[in-house]
């Protein structure tokens, strides 16, 4: 069926707290208001104030709150607002959530599924805009996935419920009121691979997230002009699937790597510095970045827009490999 | 330095044996913790033990006389100043030592070390080393046991430092506005590491503090360990009963550097001194004798016997096996059946 992003969360959410009386969902705003992007409403309702829970602003607490719940034998879903907020939480997810089981010698485990909107695109500003990503992805111990499409959104919600350890997943707020098929039928999703959303033959576009509707724009006006440019939807951003990508690139030879993030310390730096060394011999180009300017996200629409990767930014890239390096 | 509080008598079991196994069991357990920390510092002196290791000395009162208060089923989350919680709640003083030593037959498997013990058999949460980053995992524990009916309580030791924190009003504010089965237990040994309290806090009477969240609270002379078995006891049974959060401030002092690098420029020796007079395990002994509950030839037994625990510990530490080095990686992610 056809269904929004925004309801797709919502669903995911709903059959996670039907399926499993161990699920709760907590969370600022997420009870009576009904989320802060909706993903909740009607929910509290439905499933009454122990299991929707509002929080106070503390983000560092409730976070906290969902580890020991977690240790506790429950399995919280915790809401964070954005992920600009989730850092006055970061301590709780690194240096608890990710250590845990580890630093016990393997005795404890935290099956805890965070859930934050992220990314730029609706005049917000520098507080509100950020894809800060990488700073998850940096952490092992936990796994961080990133649902770009209405399908994963609900399908690796219902996945990272059923993992062990920490999950940490991202939705770019743009993707919200986006439409796109879910199967009902289908459950839980594989969380780890990427997928390959459109094939090519020229040049092998990587990303996630808000950013997989851009690559797919540019391949789109690429093919116009006969270039055919594979488009890559990376899905887990811990662990990285360098199998596919570099599956993808040994046959395309060139790689762009689009990501929300700024270019310094990037996702994009590092799928790069794995292609290097991975596929350095497959490739007849330097990998090529679009990342987000490095400034702290502008309100006025046009900066803002300026600021992100774009369409036309990735057909450039794109071409410019080919280009130079055809 | 806040006024002595009387000693009060042993008595609780009716018979004099009662009276004297009572006061032999605290006893003992004290003695343990302070000999099985001098030895800790020994062999630190000698290499064996590595990173910081943080010697309750001084304190020993407070785990002694509040953690039996909890069942085998409650739980603790501690602090990195964690051996005597950790004695007390019985794990192994073997298993503590090698965990020290890095081992792979310590409590953590030698990933912790001295500040992040571990022993999920007996709900204890670790031997936490972000100050105040225990908190908001106690009320979580609490909630997960309100959420499946469960009566069971939840205590979280800290210190003065920790109440600085955000996290410390963040978690008493939760755990009351959800009236959470947490026993909030703060250790306030006067010194956020090197800095005094009154350097450190606008209201230095921390459990005052609780009235902000509509809390009950006590503060008790932590170097008693009758007062604070007795607080203990209260504050776990209402908290047990469902009144919600509880905030216990025990009032105590650490008389060894606050780590082994520590020069103690911040405190006069005759602070120290003055607080020695007030020794726990002294006061307690001389109470006993007092009593006659206690003669030469038993407390001579005692220091025997803690001096043999401690002495197999660290022999079981030197003879435990390394953690290989292929198995560096095992455990960052639960293994999943392919």
């Amino acid at each position: 069926m056809k269904t929004t992003y925004r309801e797709a969360v919502r669903l995911g959410l709903r059959e996670a707290l039907k399926r499993d009386p161990r699920a709760f969902l907590m969370g600022e705003d997420v009870g009576r208001y009904g989320g802060a992007y909706a993903c909740s409403k009607g929910l509290l309702e439905e499933f009454g104030p122990e299991r929707i829970r509002d929080t106070p602003l503390s983000e560092s607490t409730f976070v906290g709150a969902g580890i020991g719940a977690a240790l506790g034998g429950m399995r919280p879903i915790v809401e964070v607002m954005t992920v600009n907020f989730s850092l006055l939480a970061l301590d709780q997810i690194v240096n608890n959530a990710a250590t845990l089981r580890h630093m016990s010698g393997g005795q404890l485990s935290v099956p805890l599924v965070v859930r934050m909107a992220t990314g730029g695109g609706r005049q917000l500003a520098a507080q509100h805009s950020h894809s800060l990503e990488v700073y998850y992805a940096h952490v092992p111990g936990i796994k961080v996935v990133a649902p770009a499409t209405a399908a994963d959104a609900r399908g690796m919600l219902l996945a990272a419920l059923e993992e062990p350890d920490p999950v940490v997943i991202f939705e770019h707020a743009m993707l919200y009121p986006l439409e796109g098929e879910i199967d009902e039928h289908n459950g839980a999703v594989q969380l780890d691979r990427a997928a390959v959303r459109r094939p090519g033959r020229d040049a092998t576009v990587i990303t996630y997230g808000g950013s997989l509707g851009k690559a797919l724009a540019a391949a789109e006006q690429l093919a116009a002009e006969g270039i055919e440019a594979e488009v890559i939807d990376l899905r887990s951003l811990r662990p990285l699937d360098m199998p596919t990508i570099l599956n993808s690139v040994a046959h395309t030879r060139r790689a762009v790597v689009v990501d929300e993030g700024w270019r310094t310390c990037s996702l994009a730096a590092e799928i790069s510095a794995q292609i290097m060394e991975g596929g350095f011999f497959d490739l007849d180009a330097p990998v090529a970045r679009v990342c987000s300017v490095e400034t702290p996200m502008p309100y006025a629409a046009h900066l803002e827009q300026a600021a992100l990767p774009q369409a036309d930014k990735i057909v450039a890239a794109v071409r410019e490999l080919l280009d130079r390096h055809g | 330095m806040f006024n002595e509080t009387a000693m009060q008598t042993v008595a609780e079991p009716k018979s004099k044996a009662g009276e004297r196994d009572r006061g032999a069991s605290l006893l003992g357990q004290m003695l343990l913790i302070r000999r099985f920390e001098e030895k800790s510092a020994e062999l630190y002196s000698l290499g064996k033990i590595h990173g910081f290791l943080h010697l309750y000395i001084g304190e020993e009162a407070v785990a002694v006389g509040a953690i039996p208060a909890l069942s085998t089923d409650d739980a603790i989350v501690s602090t990195y100043r964690e051996h005597g919680h950790a004695l007390v709640r019985g794990i192994s003083p073997g298993a503590i030592m090698a965990e020290m030593y890095g081992k792979a037959n310590g409590c953590s498997r030698g990933r912790g070390g001295s500040m992040h013990l571990f022993d999920a058999s007996r709900r204890f949460y670790g031997g936490n080393a972000i100050v105040g980053g225990g908190l908001p995992l106690a009320v979580g524990l609490a909630l997960a046991d309100k959420l499946q009916d469960r009566k069971r309580v939840t205590a979280c030791l800290f210190g003065d430092g920790a109440v600085a924190e955000g996290e410390f009003h963040e978690s008493l504010n939760l755990a009351a506005l959800w009236k959470l089965p947490v026993l909030f237990l703060c250790e306030n040994n006067r010194y956020a590491m090197g800095t005094a309290i009154e350097r450190h806090q606008s209201q230095t009477d921390i459990s005052a503090k609780a009235a902000a969240y509509g809390m009950p609270s006590a503060a008790i002379d932590g170097m008693d360990v009758l007062a604070v078995e007795q607080a203990a006891k209260k504050a776990v049974a209402a908290v047990r009963e469902g009144a919600g959060p509880y905030l216990l401030e025990a009032r105590t002092y650490r008389f060894r550097a606050h780590s082994m690098y520590d020069a103690e420029l911040y405190r006069g020796k005759e602070e120290v001194e003055q607080w020695k007079k007030r020794d726990p395990i002294a006061l307690f002994t001389a109470l006993l004798r007092e009593q006659g509950l206690l003669g030469d030839a038993q407390l001579a037994e005692f220091e025997r016997s803690v001096a043999e625990q401690v002495a197999s510990a660290v022999q079981f530490a030197e003879a435990g096996p390394w953690e290989p080095i292929e198995d560096l990686t095992k455990d960052v992610y639960t293994p999943v059946a392919p």
